[in-house]
């Protein structure tokens, strides 16, 4: 068998039903690997006993019977998911020493299924960033690398570290959060699956919140089999969440037949941004071939509305962040600043937030409140709404001309050198999510997959957008994209 | 519309984040670069749009109005900063 940590959850799965492994030993294995991995600066909290606990409570079921697909899986778990007892502090420096009294939803219903917890993975602070560079642990390194040159890369953001840690089999698995592309960009940077499911299939409860209307967590794995199985385990009906869809959740692995016949795939025009490099744009056509190889409809589709996304997202995601934000006061949890003799309640606010939050996370609560204030509620949050509205419409009408899913880029470039972006003002960082905001806008599912390599050897991906709700079919033309690229390429290991 | 020094200022207040003086024109420019780039949304027609309210159409889950929950003071100030005789501490707020 391989390495034990290089395993994908389907084949652990298997394994462990055949008594071929135990997972105690996956555990062990990953926990060696995580050891050796420090220079990554992935898991930024770690849980070996608890991780060794709950595979040994798993093996037990394993051995009753009594084994879900998840059951003995050893996961990341990304810093923003609230784990009871263990710090969660979403990479922010204003959360330090929190640890939740709760679990959140997520991570409750992944133990529930029996998974295994190695530690808490570093991300941007808040969610808020593309390249895991404004965390308060660090930034994370990506496992890959430009040939020989050792030039430190981004595993992308915010999901930073979920997608260094998967990508370097550190863990099976990891969890994600995508508010404008969070787990598909890093996903795409690092070589990996991950998929941003309908809003209101996963709840939000305990994963602290960034911009609400927006917010969707879901797995980061190696393969489109393993983001089924986990997003099963994931989702559920939660009455804590009341955006949480009450409906059913399919099987979504039984969904992958790998036949993509008749499906009508949708290549959008105004995703042929100017500028685009010539691998994405190759990338993209061999994308399209490959499904069309496989017997789907190739069909030139428009939506209109896409070049506004990016601005409508800058509206709306700072003004939710800067209301969803102000609960960080000093009074209930986290920091409080040390405050000077006299210091009043106000004092204690401004200086508690200002030392409590990096720059880019004071940048969009201050941009967030400007939107919202007297005076600029009409002109900028209302008119971003309506024209998210008239995103949505887009995709709604592409879907009811028979559209059955939509092929775009995940990413305009592979992963770029970490402070590479340090002297550009932050909308060019910005633009890293031009492919992947529309989505959340709209509230639709949403899956990188990797695709090809560009000429210095780095991963770039593919991304497949579906209806609501159908996330069976979306992850079923994803497994057709993913049999029909082949992709197998790792990083070498230099850690 | 251009942000300067004493806009910037005002909306940090109203963020509640302590910003020196001297960053003040800094934060300034930056707020006019990413205000700049939310400008675009002026060129899109909106007329008889609805500002999107719900991201799925769906009516909030209604229960019935009950406690539910409660008895854990101790959890809830586990995590303060600072927690006195069951509640938070906070500075003077009155004279």
């Amino acid at each position: 068998m391989a390495e034990l940590n290089t395993l994908t959850i389907a084949e652990a799965r298997d394994a462990l039903r055949k008594g071929d492994v135990t997972s105690l030993e996956l555990t062990e294995a990953c926990l060696t690997q995580i050891e050796g991995a420090g220079a990554l600066n992935a898991f930024v909290h770690h849980t070996p006993d608890l991780a060794r606990e709950q595979a040994r409570a798993a093996d037990l079921r394993i051995k009753a019977g009594d084994a879900p697909s998840m059951c003995g899986i050893p996961l990341g778990i990304k810093d923003l998911f609230c784990t009871k007892g263990i710090p969660s502090q979403a990479a922010s420096r204003i959360l330090e020493g929190f640890k939740p009294e709760y679990e959140s939803t997520v991570t409750q219903n992944l133990f529930d299924a029996g998974s295994v917890m190695l530690g808490k993975l570093n991300m941007d602070e808040f969610a808020m960033g593309s390249s895991n560079e404004t965390s308060v642990y660090g930034d994370v390194i990506n496992p890959w690398r430009r040939g020989n040159d050792d030039t430190a890369l981004t595993p992308g953001g915010s999901s930073g570290g979920s997608a260094s840690a998967v990508a370097a089999d550190l863990c099976l698995a990891a969890t994600g959060t995508d508010t404008g592309g969070s787990i598909r960009q890093p996903a795409a940077f690092v070589g990996i699956t991950g998929i941003k499911p309908t809003y209101g299939r996963v709840s939000r409860w305990g994963v602290v919140a960034f911009a609400s209307s927006l917010d969707q967590a879901g797995p980061m794995t190696k393969s489109v089999r393993d983001a089924a199985i986990m997003l099963g385990a994931m989702s559920s009906h939660d009455p804590k969440d009341s955006t949480s869809a009450d409906i059913p959740v399919p099987d979504f692995e039984a969904a992958l037949t790998g036949d993509v016949r008749g499906k009508v795939i949708g290549i959008p025009k105004e995703y042929r941004m100017d500028g685009m490099p010539q691998e994405i744009e190759k990338l993209w056509q061999d994308g399209t071939a490959m499904l069309k190889e496989a017997g789907a409809e190739i069909r030139d589709i428009s939506l209109p509305h896409t070049k506004y996304a990016l601005p409508a997202y800058y509206v709306i995601a700072p003004a939710e962040a800067s209301s969803n934000l102000a609960r960080y006061d000093g009074v209930r949890y986290g920091l409080r600043a040390k405050l000077d003799h006299g210091d009043g309640i106000t004092e204690m606010y401004e200086k508690t937030r200002a030392q409590g939050f990096g720059p880019e996370v004071q940048r969009r609560v201050m941009i967030g409140t400007y939107v919202l204030s007297a005076g600029f509620y009409d002109a900028y949050y209302n008119r971003a709404r309506k024209v998210r509205a008239l995103i949505k419409r887009d995709f709604e009408q592409a879907f009811a001309a028979g559209v059955d899913a939509i092929l775009t880029p995940a990413t305009p470039s592979a992963a770029f050198g970490l402070g590479e972006m340090a002297e550009a003002d932050p909308v060019q960082m910005y633009l890293n999510d031009v492919f992947t905001v529309t989505v959340n806008l709209a509230g639709l599912p949403g899956i990188a997959v990797p695709s090809g390599l560009d000429k210095k050897g780095l991963p770039l991906g593919l991304q497949l957008i579906g209806r609501p709700w159908e996330e069976g079919d979306l992850l079923n033309t994803a497994y057709a994209l993913e049999t029909a690229a082949g992709f197998v390429a790792k990083p070498g290991k230099w850690w | 519309m251009s942000i300067d020094k004493e806009t910037a200022a005002k909306v940090a207040k109203l963020a509640r984040i302590r910003v020196d003086d001297d960053a003040l024109p800094a934060l300034a420019q930056e707020f006019n670069t990413i205000l700049g780039f939310i400008e675009q949304l002026n060129e899109v027609d909106v007329d008889g749009i609805e500002p999107m309210t719900s991201v799925t159409p769906m009516r909030l889950k209604r229960r019935t109005d009950v406690v539910t929950d409660g008895d854990q003071q101790d959890k809830i100030l586990s995590n303060a900063p600072d927690a006195r005789e069951g509640f938070f501490a906070v500075p003077k707020v009155v004279e």
